[in-house]
Parts: C-alpha cells; structure tokens; sequence
C-alpha cells in the first residue's frame, strides 16, 4: 500500500467493514484472554493472584529464552536469503504459456499442499541413509550424515525442508506479479535494446514489489513460529541446536502447566514478530518509493 | 545468447522440479509399501506393491470423512474470505481514510500469535458461541488469517491497475458493483487466483486451531491422521497414503485457478 495522493473518502470504511468483523471475532477475546492470562498467577482456576508485570520481566531474564530467540532469528533470516532469490529465480524461469506452464503450476505447489505434519514424516524416513533417498544419496557421495546426531546436519534438514516445502509460495506470488505486467512494457524495453538484467532490475522487480513483499513478511513471521517441523524430526536436538522459539515455549506451557508465564513468553513473542515485520514493511515500502521516484 | 540463456533457465527448472518431486515420489513409493518393508530395506520401487494402505482409508469411515469435513470447511472459509476481502482490498488500494493504514497492517498482525498458549481462550470463545466441532466454526476460526493474506493480495494486484480505468468506467455511467464484477474483477483474475489458492491451502494444512476446535462430527483428515503416530509405533505406510491423498483436492484446485494466475493482466481488452 502507498501513499500516492489517493483520494480521501471515508466512505471507504464500509467495504472494510465486513473483513474487521470477521477478523476480529477471532482476534481480539482470545488476545485479551492471554493478556489477563500474563498478568495472574494461576494456581488452580479457583485461585489466581495478581501478579502485574512479573512474568514478564521473568521471561526477559531467562537466558535460554534468549538463547533461544538468538537460533530463531539465524533460522529465519537464513530461510529469507534462501527462498527470496531462489522463489524469485523459479518464478523467471517458469514457462509462462501452454500445457507447460500448466503442469509446471501444479508440479511446484504440490509441496505446500500437504500437512505439515505429514511434510516432516515423510522426510524423517526420506533423510534416513538406510532407507531413505535423500540420506542414501548422500551417503553414497561420502557426505557424513546423520540428522539425528550431527547438529549441523539436523539444522541444515530443517532448512533443506522449509526451503522444499515453502519456496513455492515464493514462486507462485512472484509468478502471478511477472505475469501481471503488460506486455507493452517489455516492447518498450525492446525497443530500448535493454539488457535482460535491465529488464529484471527495472521492469520485473518494481513491478513484482508487492507480491514479494507479502512473501518476504509470510516467510519471516511463518519461519519465526516453526514449530511441527523441529519437534517431529529433531525433537529439538541434538543438544538445543533445533530448539526454535516456538518449541521452547511449547515446552514451557504444556511443560510446567503455568498459564500465567507461558502467556506473557506468547505476548512478547508476538511482539517480536510485529516489531520485525514493521522495519521489514516500512524499509520494502521506502525502497519501494524512492525506486519511483528515480524512475519518474 | 538468447538460446543459451533459455537452456540455462530450462536446466534449472528440471533441477528445481526435480528436487521438489523426489520427496513425494518417496511419499508415493512409501505409500504401497508395507510398513515392514519400509522399515526394512531401502528400494526404488515397492517389491511387493500393496492398496491396502488405501483400502484402509477408503472404507474406514473415521478416515474419509475427514477428507469431506475438511474439504466443507475449507470451502468456506475460502468464499467467505474472497468476498470480503475483495471490497476491502479495492478500498485500501483506491482511496485514504481515517486509520486505513494502522487497521492495513493490524490485519496482518493477526498472522502473527504464535499458537500454543492461543488454543485455550479459543477453545473457550468457540465453545461459548455454541461453534465447536461445527464446519462452521472451523471456517470462522481460519478467517483470522486467510483473510489478511487476501486483503493483502489482493490490494496488491489491484493497486497495479491504473486508476484512470475507474475514473473512465465512472464516466461512462458505471455503477461501482457493475464496474467491480464486469470491468474491474476481469483485470485482477491473477490475484484472485493465487488468493484462492492460497486460502485453501493455509486452511487445508492447517492443524492446531482445527484439531482444538473439532471432536467427532468436524474432525479435519489432518487430525485424523495424528492417529498414526501411536504407543506401538509409527504407522508409515498408512500415513504416507494419506499424504498422497490430501495432495489431490488441492492439485485439482490449482488446476482450475492456473489460468487466472498464467493469464494475468490483458491491457488490450480495456
């Protein structure tokens, strides 16, 4: 969304008035239940203490926590650097007419398509290198490898996996943008004799701006909460190497059953991944901006 | 050197789909396997090729009913969310009002609760309004971040259509719901498209939210299949089956909407 002088009508509410109510039936008694929830001791439901901002500064001090947060943020950024480009590549390299389009559509989203619980059985037996292809192949090229041993290897699994199961949501946004821009356009860069990085730099990649900016700020905030992925392959380990944030929350809230901590970890998770997402968002948008303010 | 360059995109792409297929052929093998022989030796192709995996889920009424309760939910969470985000999105992108960019990003902050201490206060709210274990409910819950996503897609599809098209259509004696369905929608068929898409497969794989909210009568495929994992072990061969199922609705979702995405924005039309 930019600010290029639209016209001011606020009228304009009443067609958003339909998605406020949807989502915030779902949105805004759960948020406030947790808020009570982070600033009570709950004993047992009968007995609760009020507790102010105590969790919350517990939460702050725990080092683990911070430990924790340190994988996370690592994780998430490799994810970004990995799956932008290459969602990005995949998209410029999809044929864009014919049946081979079609089936190149449906042969990429295949992945985004199964549970996600399912995704990470699968790929348990798959990194095996007694019974599974991808653990055999590598052990058959000499490659050491053993997700369940090796940290390195585990880590590197789960990023393996996250890119197999997610560059295609890259892709397919990225794809529907490339496919959005009139054809006009690259008739003038032909006739420009623009280069084809011209062509990417100037052309593409503006107009895939919003798109990518959907993508980049889906991927960072789904990565940030990566929960089924870990837990099923890894359990978290070896050690804490695949002990994402969300897990170690998980641990704490079922773990020692006390609502009121878990609660206040959650609101400043939640806080993280806004304040994230908000720089992300505002940095894309002011790129975005001056890009056409050097155009025009 | 255009050829050249064509060859090495064409290269990557074999590689790409190469390495996003091999991980579901091995779900496919796995699925008519046993689960002894999976266990048991490492193979290209099933020894002893078995349906039973499938039989299983075909007559079990516990296991296919949770393909429909999934596919009824998912259905409607995905209308409800396209239509409306559809009018919300052509708000944010064609004019300003009071607030619009504060409530544009709040949307999105609905995506962004990590779920775990979440489930109890829905369980609660959901159990409160008399929707648990309803198709509806389920739907309702998913809104929270389906329709985010699709104001956020969609208003960026539309915010690529020059404004001028509006102005023109109001000139000519358009009414606004005249001109959204038959000048305006036509132009955002890729946005629409992937928006779909993507509403019914973050619902479709959707687990937590639906699992709490669901017990006998709306229990999702994706809860159903947790039941593999059990004290006696894990039950590979039946959940790999399962996997190559749940692809299918979606495949054929994506088949249906693959023209509104290739196609895109025909300018010569206007």
């Amino acid at each position: 969304m930019n600010a290029t002088n639209k016209p001011i009508n606020q009228k304009a509410w009443w067609l958003v008035l339909p998605v406020l109510v949807c989502v915030a039936f779902s949105a805004i008694v759960p948020l406030m239940t947790v808020v009570n929830y982070s600033v009570q001791d709950i004993i047992s439901p009968e007995r609760r203490v009020f507790v102010g901002t105590e969790w919350f500064a517990a939460v702050m001090r725990d080092d683990e926590l911070l430990e924790a947060l340190g994988r996370q943020l690592g994780f998430s950024l490799s994810v970004l650097l990995v799956e932008i480009p290459l969602g990005i590549a995949l998209a410029l390299s999809m044929p864009a007419k014919g049946w081979k389009s079609s089936a190149v559509l449906v042969v990429v989203a295949l992945s985004l398509l199964i549970p996600w619980n399912v995704v990470v059985t699968i790929w348990q037996i798959y990194g095996r290198t007694d019974i599974g292809l991808f653990g055999h192949a590598l052990a058959s090229m000499g490659i050491e490898y053993n997700y369940t041993g090796s940290a390195t290897d585990a880590w590197l699994t789960v990023l393996v996996m996250d890119v197999w199961h997610w560059t295609p949501l890259v892709a397919l946004l990225c794809f529907a943008g490339l496919r959005s821009i009139p054809d006009a356009y690259y008739q003038a860069a032909r006739i420009d004799g623009a280069s084809k990085f011209a062509v990417f730099r100037y052309i593409q990649l503006p107009k895939m701006r919003g798109v990518l900016m959907i993508a980049v700020l889906l991927r960072f905030m789904d990565s940030f909460m990566i929960y089924t992925e870990p837990f099923v392959l890894t359990g978290g380990g070896p050690g804490n190497a695949t002990t994402f944030l969300s897990q170690y929350l998980t641990q704490k809230a079922v773990g020692q059953f006390d609502l009121g901590p878990a609660a206040a970890f959650s609101l400043i998770y939640f806080l993280i991944i806004l304040l994230f997402c908000f720089v992300l968002y505002n940095w894309m948008q002011r790129v975005g901006t001056q890009q056409v303010e050097v155009e025009q | 050197m255009n050829e050249k360059r064509f060859h090495k995109r064409s290269i990557f792409l074999v590689l790409y789909i190469l390495f996003a297929l091999l991980p579901i052929y091995w779900m496919i093998n796995m699925s008519f396997k046993t689960n002894e022989e999976i266990l048991s030796s490492f193979s290209f192709f099933p020894q002893q090729l078995t349906w039973a995996n499938y039989a299983r889920i075909f007559t079990d009424e516990s296991w296919y009913s949770g393909y429909i309760n999934s596919l009824i939910y998912v259905a409607i969470n995905t209308v409800i969310s396209l239509t409306v985000a559809l009018p919300a999105a052509y708000a944010f992108s064609r004019y300003s009002f009071l607030g619009d960019k504060h409530v544009f990003f709040w949307l999105l902050t609905n995506r962004m609760t990590p779920p775990a201490v979440f489930l109890l206060p829905f369980f609660q709210l959901y159990t409160t309004v008399g929707l648990m274990d309803t198709h509806l409910g389920v739907a309702l819950a998913h809104l929270l971040f389906n329709v985010p996503l699709a104001v956020w897609i969609l208003e960026g599809f539309m915010s690529g259509i020059p404004r001028e098209i509006d102005e023109t259509a109001y000139i000519d004696g358009y009414s606004f719901p005249r001109f959204f369905v038959t000048i305006f929608l036509p132009l955002i068929k890729a946005g629409v498209g992937v928006a779909a898409f993507f509403c019914f497969m973050f619902s479709w794989v959707e687990l937590l939210l639906a699992r709490t909210l669901t017990s006998v009568n709306a229990k999702p495929i994706v809860a159903t299949m947790t039941r593999t994992v059990s004290a006696s072990g894990m039950d590979w061969a039946t959940l790999a089956a399962a996997g190559v199922l749940t692809i299918v609705p979606g495949a054929i979702v994506i088949w249906f909407v693959r023209h509104y995405i290739a196609k895109g924005f025909a300018m010569g039309r206007v």
